[in-house]
């Protein structure tokens, strides 16, 4: 099953990703070379077996509601690319 | 053509936990940018996410009190988008199996009862907040990156922007009682987004919705609602289409205008949170939940009416507020004139704290001086306006109103003899009146009192003094005659 260009470049938009012309065909090839792998899944019969909710058999991990120690506004904004007024600074958002 | 107006709402609600979702940040509103933050809700890459106990409990409690099923069984899933308010690039929420479902809550306009369905409720985290103005490019404060959220969604169920408003301050007013949310508005710690569409009227053929987002009054929401209903008639009748978008709110200009932002197109991708593991609930445990909630307004309103007897419009506006219920309570409790410190909640209470920027929270005396002051006025020991004079120095702060009475020399006189004296001095000064009243004008005694009151400034007993007025004129009378 091939993946068409327009949905490689949907995703890719979705995932921020840009592709030349000749690695979305390529994409395309490999994504749907990964969906028929998982489509052998389909092949096994799962009547009467339970839906899988989550794949971890653990449960209700919780934390105590108990303040701990933040970082500082220097520590968090150690790795900013760009900061102003103690703030992460990004390119503008809103027109 | 008539239209018949449709409304949904998102209602979020930041809860009331010291610490985020996620990790052990505080949630205090208003610190510093960015110094409540870690790694955990910054999303550096390799953290582990733990869920906050107090949130499920919390949720659950939300839940109960909107008559909504707890799920014995919900996870927490990823919902993907890129947008610089949430640095990892995906909200934890809940998707397909949200933590509380079905509820209902009905609500009351015009005299008519109307319920509203709850679709669901889920759990998630808040995003942080974006700075637009000055900067040339966007600013970030990840303070309000992972304060937990409760989502509460409800079915289209609502016809008018006052059945809207309505909906909305029941929420907020049970979210209260129950403790898991402060719901400040002006702190944004509860916010309202309506999704909204208009129909023939009798079709079953849902029209296009807009959505207008974080609505942070119930003034703000009733205007959104009449004005977007409004626009989307107009367009109608124009022959135009609705275009399915989100609208921003300008509350100033008063009109909602199509948003245009970077953000992408709604395909959130969602998937199981690998991270965290599911939620189980037991049904002991919800029981125990609902056996732990407390007195909710809609009960609290019918004890008031039939424990304490005073009116229902009455029991209504005091169970508004937790605060100001509780506050009642305590005070009836301390001198038992329900009524009487009904009226002072309703009326001069909240005139004084509007005038000083106050609130219940705020008030600067306690119920037991509330009851103190209706109790001195029950008791004949000053006049209902010398009350109003001693309210105004209890709000300034002068404490106690037995001891404000005392300072200011406001007892009221109930000695027959000196107000005797001082009516004499009345009736002796206005000759007219007391001919006016043998003329048969009984008005003049009214003139007299007022002279009285003036002449005692507002301290003689208004019942004692209206007796001795009556004797004397009409001693004075008969004497004449």
């Amino acid at each position: 099953m091939k993946i068409s260009n327009e949905e490689v470049t949907y995703v890719a938009d979705l995932s921020r990703l840009e592709f030349s012309e000749a690695e979305t065909a390529r994409m395309g090839e490999e994504l749907g070379a990964v969906l028929d792998y998982v489509a052998t899944l389909n092949a096994v019969d799962t009547t009467g077996v339970k839906a899988t909710e989550h794949i971890l058999n653990v449960q209700n991990v919780f934390r105590e509601d108990e303040v701990g120690q933040s970082l500082s506004n220097e520590e968090a904004l150690a790795n900013a690319p760009e900061a102003e007024s103690g703030c992460f600074k990004v390119p503008r958002v809103i027109e | 053509m008539e239209y018949d107006i449709v409304i949904g709402m998102e209602i979020h609600a930041e809860l009331a936990t010291k610490t985020k979702i996620f990790c052990s940040c505080p949630t205090t509103f208003g610190a510093d940018e960015n110094t409540h933050t870690c790694p955990v809700c910054l999303g550096m890459p390799g953290v582990l996410p733990v869920l906050n106990k107090k949130v499920v409990e919390y949720a659950t409690k939300a839940g109960l009190a909107l008559n909504c099923k707890i799920a014995n069984f919900s996870k927490m899933d990823r919902k993907n988008y890129f947008y610089p308010d949430l640095p990892k690039a995906f909200q934890t929420s809940q998707f397909d199996l949200p933590i509380c479902v079905g509820g209902v809550l009905d609500i009351e306009v015009g005299g008519e009862t109307r319920p509203i369905g709850i679709t669901r409720i889920h759990i998630e985290e808040d995003a942080g907040k974006l700075i637009h103005e000055g900067a040339d490019g966007t600013l970030v404060d990840v303070n309000r990156c992972g304060v937990p959220l409760i989502e509460i969604v409800t079915e289209p169920d609502m016809r008018s922007a006052e059945e809207a408003r309505a909906f909305a301050e029941k929420v907020r007013n049970i979210l209260e009682y129950t403790g898991v949310s402060d719901c400040k508005m002006e702190e944004g710690s509860i916010r309202f987004d309506v999704n909204l569409s208009v129909k023939e009227k009798g079709s079953d053929v849902l029209g296009t919705r807009t959505e207008m987002k974080n609505l942070n009054s119930f003034r703000a929401l009733e205007r959104a609602v009449h004005y977007e209903s409004k626009r989307q008639i107009i367009e109608l009748k124009k022959g135009h289409r609705i275009i399915q978008e989100t609208r921003k709110w300008d509350d100033v200009k008063g009109v909602s205008s199509s948003m245009r932002s970077k953000e992408e197109a709604h395909d959130y991708r969602y998937f199981p949170e690998p991270d965290l593991v599911p939620i189980v609930i037991s049904d002991e445990e919800i029981a125990r939940a609902k056996a732990e909630l407390p007195e909710l307004p809609e009960a609290k309103k019918a004890r008031y009416v039939s424990e304490y007897g005073i009116p229902e419009y009455d029991a209504s506006v005091i169970t508004t507020s937790k605060v100001s219920a509780a506050y009642f309570e305590e005070a009836v409790a301390a001198y038992h004139e329900p009524k009487l410190i009904a009226n002072w909640l309703m009326v001069d209470i909240p005139a004084h704290l509007k005038e000083r920027e106050l609130t219940m929270e705020t008030i600067p005396f306690g119920p037991s001086a509330l009851a103190k002051l209706v109790e001195l006025i029950k008791s004949g020991a000053i006049s209902g306006k010398i009350a109003k004079s001693v309210m105004e120095k209890m709000f300034e702060g002068e404490g106690d109103p037995e001891a404000i009475v005392k300072a200011h020399g406001w007892a009221q006189m109930s000695d027959s003899g000196e107000l005797e004296a001082i009516i004499k001095q009345v009736i002796e000064d206005n000759p007219k009146s007391v001919s006016d009243i043998a003329t048969g004008n009984k008005k003049a005694y009214g003139f007299l009192t007022g002279q009285v009151m003036r002449a005692t400034k507002g301290q003689a007993n208004p019942q004692m003094a209206n007796q001795i007025i009556r004797k004397l004129v009409e001693a004075q009378i008969g004497k004449t005659e």
